[in-house]
């Protein structure tokens, strides 16, 4: 189990929220006509998002696909940032250009979010080459969709880094659904890491992605298995709250099916557990969530006062 | 006739297709129950079922793969994929499959497919949601691309491409879905054939090319331009991009002497180059000033924020203040 210090798992839990309310104001910005084109938001895989990344190590490195606010908030890029480019703003993390789906910070070894699905997936493969190449000690996790496990980038991907044995975690954030297709109506086998035998890899664990500390504890094993062996491949089972991006009408799905997953919420599971085992008190979360609420409307603010880009701006950038 | 909007008309076109040949069958992510991102294949499951409007797996690659193979097995395959953007692992089959097949086979293996794909800016979909593809297609002998700029049109076109023996890339302009209306025949079957450009708006003065929610908006600058200054343009929507109806373009031409061109893709090496190119090897003699091209800029995507991808597009003020200048000459 998790050895962490109580002040980490307050920052872990803080974490989490943060990115709630980011979510949750994003989603009224984008229904105020303030964040334009599309969003998909990360309500209900929180725990995933911050196990996976707060058990990086200094040296490691992570990627992961277009549904990436909780990645960046996770990896340290302050919500201000994150809002700025989803407004459109010259602050923003790629200013303005790329917009949600594709934040990224490469001093915290973020190598961001991509729109293409599963067209990230070589790429890790190529960080990751690194480490052999220079003999370097790091792994790289790379985060994806249970839909990109259908796209051939996956194949190609997986079997290099098995043939080369390079240190990659590939982990699915399996949410069930890719758009409007459940998991068993687009792949044979619904195991995911079943795969991982295909490749001749190490099939890692279905971890339960509700719960941030075995998501954190299964990750940091992988990591570390990976460094010394190779690639491994793992799961993450979780959930996503809400529709695949805004607009969603949700069809393939049942309200209450919705409403038993919502029972299931990774933030009140992880809040009564720092009560029940860490003597934490409500009133110290509650803290947290106001504390979180402050961060995100400065964050807005911020990003309101933030300048537009201009017509030179488009110029910019194309050639190193 | 009744009034649709342009994705009404492409809906109606698979309907109808659908209903009048069973050899007609729908794949992509998500066009079932979903209806597709945008809703082109609403309800088209509940009539024909999930044996003719499969969901597929996300997989561009096979989605237009299965269809090559379907079409060579006698079957007719409309491929959806959601946004033009992620079609490039399919660029294979494409490129050589799907367009050399025929030619390889000494004439014996057509593949009578469609590729239905969403094209352009406009939407704030940002750098992978927004892309102009056809220039990259249109190199490419053995496809036709039809890229259609209103409902008539568009409705029509797809009926002729979902009969074509060929394959068919038909990229719709996801901006002009909803926004672009315009009156389609209630019943009776109708068909556009692919080939010839068609003459939107008559005029004098100089000659306007386009296509796509280009040639809408061009209509709309050439309105406007003759209202306020008398500028009278013909407006020619390409409409078929390949084979090139190289008649229809310089006949337009052989009126007026004077030629701009407007596409939303990257300026250079874009479909445009290749309108001008005919124009001056048929059509030097008819000339009376310089070819112009009004495009977007060559910058890698379609930026995200709003201002920035408004400088980008062309719309129908840009077009206006470029006839003007053309007119001018
Ligand atoms: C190559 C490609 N095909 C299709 C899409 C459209 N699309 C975006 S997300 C998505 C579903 C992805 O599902 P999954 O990988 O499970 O991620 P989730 O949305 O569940 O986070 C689809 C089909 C795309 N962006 N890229
Ligand atoms: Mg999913």
């Amino acid at each position: 189990m998790a050895d962490l210090s109580k002040d980490t798992l307050l920052d872990m839990y803080r974490n989490m929220v943060v990115i709630r309310r980011l979510e949750e104001k994003s989603a009224e910005l984008y229904q105020q006509g303030l964040i334009g084109g599309f969003l998909h938001l990360y309500i209900g895989q929180e725990a995933t998002g911050v196990g996976a990344v707060w058990a990086l190590g200094e040296d490691d490195h992570v990627i992961t696909a277009y549904r990436d606010h909780g990645i960046a908030v996770s990896i340290g890029i302050e919500p201000k940032y994150i809002l700025a480019e989803m407004m459109g703003k010259t602050t923003g993390v790629s200013k303005g250009k790329g917009g949600s789906m594709h934040l990224a910070d490469k001093d915290k070894h973020f190598w961001g979010g991509y729109a293409i699905v599963g067209g990230h997936l070589p790429l890790a493969t190529g960080l990751a080459l690194r480490a052999r190449y220079k003999d370097e000690n790091f792994a790289v996790l790379c985060l994806m969709g249970d839909g990109s496990t259908n796209i051939g980038y996956f194949h190609e991907s997986l079997n290099m880094s098995a043939v080369w044995d390079l240190p990659v975690v590939w982990m699915i954030e399996n949410n069930q659904y890719g758009m409007g297709t459940a998991v068993d109506r687009a792949s044979g086998e619904t195991e995911l890491v079943k795969r991982a035998v295909g490749y001749g890899m190490k099939e890692g664990p279905r971890v339960d992605g509700m719960d941030v500390l075995a998501v954190y504890d299964a990750t940091k094993e992988a990591l570390e298995y990976a460094k010394k062996n190779g690639p491994i491949l793992m799961e993450s089972l979780t959930y996503r709250f809400v529709g695949h991006s805004m607009g969603d009408p949700e069809r393939y799905r049942t309200k209450e099916e919705v409403h038993e997953y919502q029972e299931g919420d990774p933030i009140r599971i992880f809040g009564d557990k720092l009560i029940g085992e860490h003597k934490v008190t409500q009133e110290q979360l509650d803290v947290f969530d106001r504390e979180a609420r402050d961060l995100i409307n400065e964050a807005v603010e911020f990003a309101t006062n933030s300048p537009n880009p201009e017509f030179d701006d488009l110029f910019v950038d194309i050639y190193s | 006739m009744a009034m649709k909007t342009l994705i009404e008309a492409i809906s109606e076109a698979m309907d109808e297709e659908m209903a009048r040949d069973e050899r007609v069958f729908i794949t992509g992510e998500d066009v079932g129950p979903r209806g597709g991102v945008f809703r082109a294949t609403m309800g088209l499951i509940d009539k024909y079922g999930a044996g003719r409007v499969v969901d597929s797996p996300l997989a561009e690659l096979s989605i237009i793969a299965i269809g090559i193979g379907a079409a060579m097995a006698g079957l007719r395959p409309i491929c959806e994929i959601q946004f033009a953007d992620f079609i490039h692992p399919a660029m294979n089959q494409i490129i050589n499959e799907a367009a050399k097949m025929y030619y390889r086979s000494d004439g014996q293996w057509p593949v009578p497919m469609v590729i239905r794909a969403p094209y352009g800016g406009g939407i704030g979909g940002g750098l992978y949601h927004s892309q102009s593809l056809e220039a990259i297609f249109a190199h490419v002998p053995g496809l036709k691309i039809v890229v259609p700029s209103n409902p008539y049109d568009a409705k029509g076109l797809l009926k002729s491409a979902v009969r074509d023996p060929n394959p068919v890339m038909f990229f719709e302009t996801k901006k002009g879905y909803r926004l672009i209306k315009g009156e389609v025949p209630e019943d009776g079957d109708y068909t556009v054939p692919i080939g010839p450009v068609n003459v939107l708006r008559e005029g004098d003065d100089l000659t306007v090319y386009a296509y796509g929610i280009m040639a809408y908006y061009t209509w709309q600058a050439a309105e406007q331009v003759a209202d306020e200054d008398g500028i009278e343009c013909e407006v020619v929507d390409i409409r078929t991009l390949l084979p090139l109806d190289r008649e229809g373009i310089l006949e337009s031409f052989k009126k007026t002497g004077k030629a701009l061109i407007v596409y939303e893709d990257n300026l250079t090496m874009g479909y445009g180059a290749e309108i001008a190119a005919v124009l001056s090897d048929d059509g030097f003699e008819y000339m009376d000033g310089p070819i112009k091209r009004l495009a977007g800029p060559d910058v890698p995507g379609v930026p995200f924020s709003h201002p920035i991808q408004e400088a980008f597009m062309p719309n129908p003020k840009k077009i206006a203040a470029a006839i003007r200048d053309l007119a001018g000459y």
